[in-house]
């Protein structure tokens, strides 16, 4: 039996398709979940929350978006200790839902940033780095306005005393996150959000193959 | 006697970001004004937002948008201060 993922869409989610190309390839089944309906947490195995620009970034990125029924059921979701991946909106709704902590700030050079960056692996604790290998480094892509991570120092020192610190920019900061910081996840590893977009970077011609090593 | 018709209570909601946070909107504003030649110390870019609800009681209204503040997601403590003003 393939895995089973569900997929979040709200209004302005962009990289929905993609994202169900990306699970489809890797022989699991994809259903959408619409923002305005809650699911049963039992039904699925994996849930995703692809990027974009919920609610049109209104008010704060993904803070609008957190608050819908379908993220209700994510955090049943999430109590279950099942696996949830957030790229890009998706990452921010999750900061917004309090299922991961920090927020994400503005590019520090106020522009909107697409363009491929160089990623190391700081470790592989979690669900979406069984491929990969600490210290690994990766190319992705990344087209946000938004992703300047942020969290309190404290915050900070306990999440990478609790090796929750995910991915790191390396060579170049593109947004002024704070320690470099590209990917988190929550303290059970089981919730993982990252600004880079490996459903962008799946075959060679695409730029990079390297978003396979997340599924 | 005139009719008692309320027409609810304004309230204004001023929401800014914490001090601790580096405002790069408000950073760019400044540097935009400063080359144009205005004189100024600093900028930080918040939002506003103007509510109406039911009734004439201000004290409730009050209670009622900070909760929408605190529970309903309205600002992020982590990132932003706000303040209640009854328009």
């Amino acid at each position: 039996m393939g895995l089973k993922v569900g997929i979040a869409r709200f209004l302005g989610t962009n990289c929905d398709e993609d994202v169900r190309k990306w699970v489809l390839s890797k022989s699991a089944t994809a259903d959408y979940l619409w923002y305005e309906d809650q699911f049963d947490p039992n039904a699925y195995d994996m849930v995703i929350i692809p990027g974009g620009f919920s609610y049109g970034d209104y008010l704060r990125c993904g803070a609008l978006a957190a608050l819908t029924p379908v993220m209700k059921s994510v955090r049943e979701f999430a109590k279950k200790e099942k696996p949830i991946l957030g790229i890009c909106n998706g990452f921010q709704i999750l900061c917004e839902s309090g299922l991961l902590p920090g927020a994400l700030l503005r590019n520090k050079d106020q522009r909107f940033k697409d363009q491929w960056v160089t990623l190391k692996v700081e470790q592989n604790k979690n669900h979406f780095s069984k491929k990969m290998t600490t210290g690994q480094i990766l190319k992705l892509p990344i087209a946000h306005g938004e992703g300047n991570y942020y969290a309190e120092g404290d915050t900070l020192k306990m999440m990478a005393d609790q090796n929750q610190i995910w991915l790191t920019y390396r060579q170049e900061n593109p947004n002024g996150a704070l320690m470099n910081i590209a990917g988190i996840t929550n303290e059970k590893h089981n919730i993982c959000g990252l600004m880079p977009h490996p459903e962008r970077a799946q075959t060679t011609w695409m730029g990079s193959s390297d978003g396979a090593f997340f599924l | 006697m005139m009719n008692e018709v309320s027409s609810g209570i304004k309230i204004g909601i001023k929401i800014m970001p914490r001090d601790v946070i580096l405002d790069t909107q408000g950073r760019a504003v400044e540097n935009s004004m400063k080359l144009n030649g205005f004189a100024l110390q600093a900028c930080r870019v918040g939002k506003f937002l103007e509510m109406t609800l039911a009734g004439n009681d201000q004290a409730q209204a009050r209670i009622s948008v900070e909760k929408m503040l605190k529970q309903g997601g309205l600002y992020n403590p982590l990132i932003e201060k706000f303040e209640i003003q009854i328009l």
